[in-house]
């Protein structure tokens, strides 16, 4: 079952998060894994690319880590582009290194229930099957432009 | 929905312009839009930030209405297009290909039976005629090439309606999705997403716009339909070759199909909707209710007072009691059976032509949905191309009118048929 997220409780997390984990970026730029990321930097959070194929590479002006392990300090959102098979290992590796983990997002297509479950029992916010890009460009606005059922009604400018 | 249906209406999809303030929604007359720098034009045109580019694609007064629309439908998205009969092939265009088929209801606009039983053969594509009430039916004519099943929600002319939770259900079972024409109603009067359609089509022309000014359709999908699911649907799962392959379905979810009819549909269908006429049809949308809890009145006023006329044979208003679709009413469209009927005269077909021919207030129009009353003659008009078979299953049948009843006074409208009729049965 795909689970339903208010829209505030998206725009409060899109707002609060700063500095984001992305696991399984890709760098093929035509790859979602590679633009979300990208598009996000644009937005102004601190991204990191996160892939063990390609430890040391540089994309948009930074290394690219081989696992979460070797970030320094802590992230406020882990972004996860891996089949659902990984998810439970990535979630545990980033609850034991990220005291202050806030959210843990898995991108369209990737759901862990059981996973979710560990990490909201640890008091860490869980969004499945969905995209933070998606969801910032239709809260934030930009879908607008596409025709999308923005939900935000408003007469404010 | 957090606001009404009302509230909606109005504001859905439009803010404030944000260059000028303007309140109502600016014509944007425009056919590009400047790139900021080489690298933003290239994440647009790879579909990796959303903007304007060339108004074929995209346009800012167009996109106000996509999003009311989507919005009023309780839809994911909207794409508009040039009319219905656009809409129409612009919902098919992403699910079909040569040798597909779609399982379609007899009871449709006779324009949509032509372009289904005829023209969309050219494209190696196939539709079969079912009794959208007959389940058996459906279920056998579904074969291992049948992409989806199309009806209308109160169909034109013969005002029945579609019961879409068994229709949807149907569907549902067989991995499709259900294309629910709901140009009659209108969301005021019938949501079919509510009822498990997958899209939605109108055309705009008619009760939306509802002055009778411009023509335009739009495509509204609901985002709940799984396009990955049976491998059936390759052009929303596989990789896009145009766009460096990219897969709709993995990279915008339930926004795929939205994404799909623009980047690819009006990008190279090019059945594009100018920004007047989403002006012309948003000043409409603005009242719609308003005017369809009229046109409901006026045409239960005046499809009663028709039945009980000496010179009528029947009247065909699911807001009449006698009509066998009274029962889908309070389920199917709770505000209302719409503004659109039929009425057969026991004088037959000379009778009919007479009858329009007397009317003074009524028009004499290939059109519906209008503020004013209009008249026409199905089966020697709209509805000629087709057989008498397929004119007596759209409820198009030689001794019938069409009548689609405007906001006029009831007591006017009624006082014009009256002599009319007395005109055609002297």
């Amino acid at each position: 079952m795909t689970e339903d997220y208010s829209d505030s409780h998206l725009r409060h997390i899109l707002q609060r998060t700063r500095r984001i984990a992305v696991v399984g970026m890709s760098l093929n730029e035509v790859r979602p894994s590679y633009y979300v990321a990208r598009y996000l930097g644009l937005k102004g959070f601190e991204v990191i690319p996160v892939n063990p194929a390609h430890t040391g590479a540089r994309v948009f002006g930074r290394e690219v880590m081989g696992s979460l392990g070797e970030i320094d300090g802590g992230v406020d959102m882990v972004d996860i582009f891996r089949r659902p098979e990984h998810v439970p290992a990535i979630v545990d590796e980033a609850l034991a290194l990220f005291p202050d983990l806030q959210t843990i997002w898995m991108q369209i297509g990737v759901q862990h229930d059981e996973a979710a479950a560990t990490a909201r029992a640890r008091g860490v916010d869980v969004v499945m099957n969905r995209c933070p890009k998606i969801e910032y460009q239709r809260l934030f606005g930009e879908l607008r432009m596409g025709g999308i059922n923005t939900g935000v009604i408003s007469s404010k400018l | 929905m957090a606001y009404g249906f009302e509230t909606l209406q109005v504001h859905a999809g439009a803010r404030p312009d944000p260059a000028t303030g303007a309140r109502q929604t600016p014509i944007y007359q425009t056919t590009a839009y400047v790139f900021r720098d080489a690298e933003h034009a290239a994440a647009l045109f790879n579909l990796q930030e959303v903007g304007y580019i060339y108004s074929r694609l995209t346009n800012p007064t167009v996109a106000v209405l996509q999003e009311r629309m989507a919005t009023l439908e309780g839809g994911a998205g909207a794409v508009c297009c040039s009319s219905g009969h656009a809409a129409q092939i612009m919902a098919l265009f992403p699910l079909m290909a040569p040798g597909c088929n779609v399982v379609v209801s007899t009871r449709l606009y006779g324009g949509s039976v032509t372009q289904f039983s005829q023209t969309i053969k050219r494209f190696g594509w196939q539709a079969k005629f079912v009794d959208i009430d007959d389940a058996d039916a459906i279920r056998a004519a579904i074969d291992d090439d049948t992409r989806a099943i199309f009806c209308e929600s109160i169909a034109n002319p013969g005002g029945h309606i579609a019961d879409l939770d068994a229709v949807s259900q149907l569907a549902d079972t067989a991995g499709l999705p259900l294309i629910v024409d709901n140009t009659s109603a209108t969301p005021y009067l019938c949501r079919p997403i509510e009822h498990g359609a997958t899209l939605v089509v109108h055309s705009m022309t008619k009760f939306l716009t509802g002055n009778g000014t411009v023509t335009g359709g739009v495509v509204i999908d609901s985002g709940k339909f799984d396009w990955s699911a049976s491998g059936k649907f390759p052009s929303l799962s596989e990789p896009e070759p145009a766009y460096h392959g990219l897969k709709f379905h993995e990279t915008f979810g339930p926004l795929a199909f939205t994404f799909h009819g623009i980047a690819v549909g009006l990008r190279d269908l090019g059945m594009t909707l100018n920004p007047q006429a989403a002006h012309y049809t948003l000043m409409g949308i603005e009242t719609l209710s308003l005017r369809m809890q009229k046109h409901c009145e006026n045409a239960e006023r005046v499809a009663g007072w028709l039945e009980s006329h000496p010179a009528v044979d029947h009247v065909t208003y699911a807001g009449l009691a006698s009509s066998p679709y009274h029962a889908r009413v309070s389920r199917i469209c709770p505000e209302g059976a719409g503004g659109l009927f039929t009425v057969a005269l026991k004088d037959g077909y000379d009778a009919c032509v007479k009858l329009v021919d007397s009317l003074e207030l009524f028009s004499h129009v290939a059109n519906l949905g209008d503020t004013r009353s209009l008249v026409i003659h199905s089966a020697s008009t709209t509805h000629r191309q087709l057989t008498p078979e397929q004119q007596e299953a759209a409820g198009a049948a030689p001794n019938v009118v069409r009548i689609s009843i405007g906001i006029e006074d009831a007591d006017d409208l009624i006082a014009d048929l009256d002599q009319a009729l007395k005109k055609a049965s002297a």
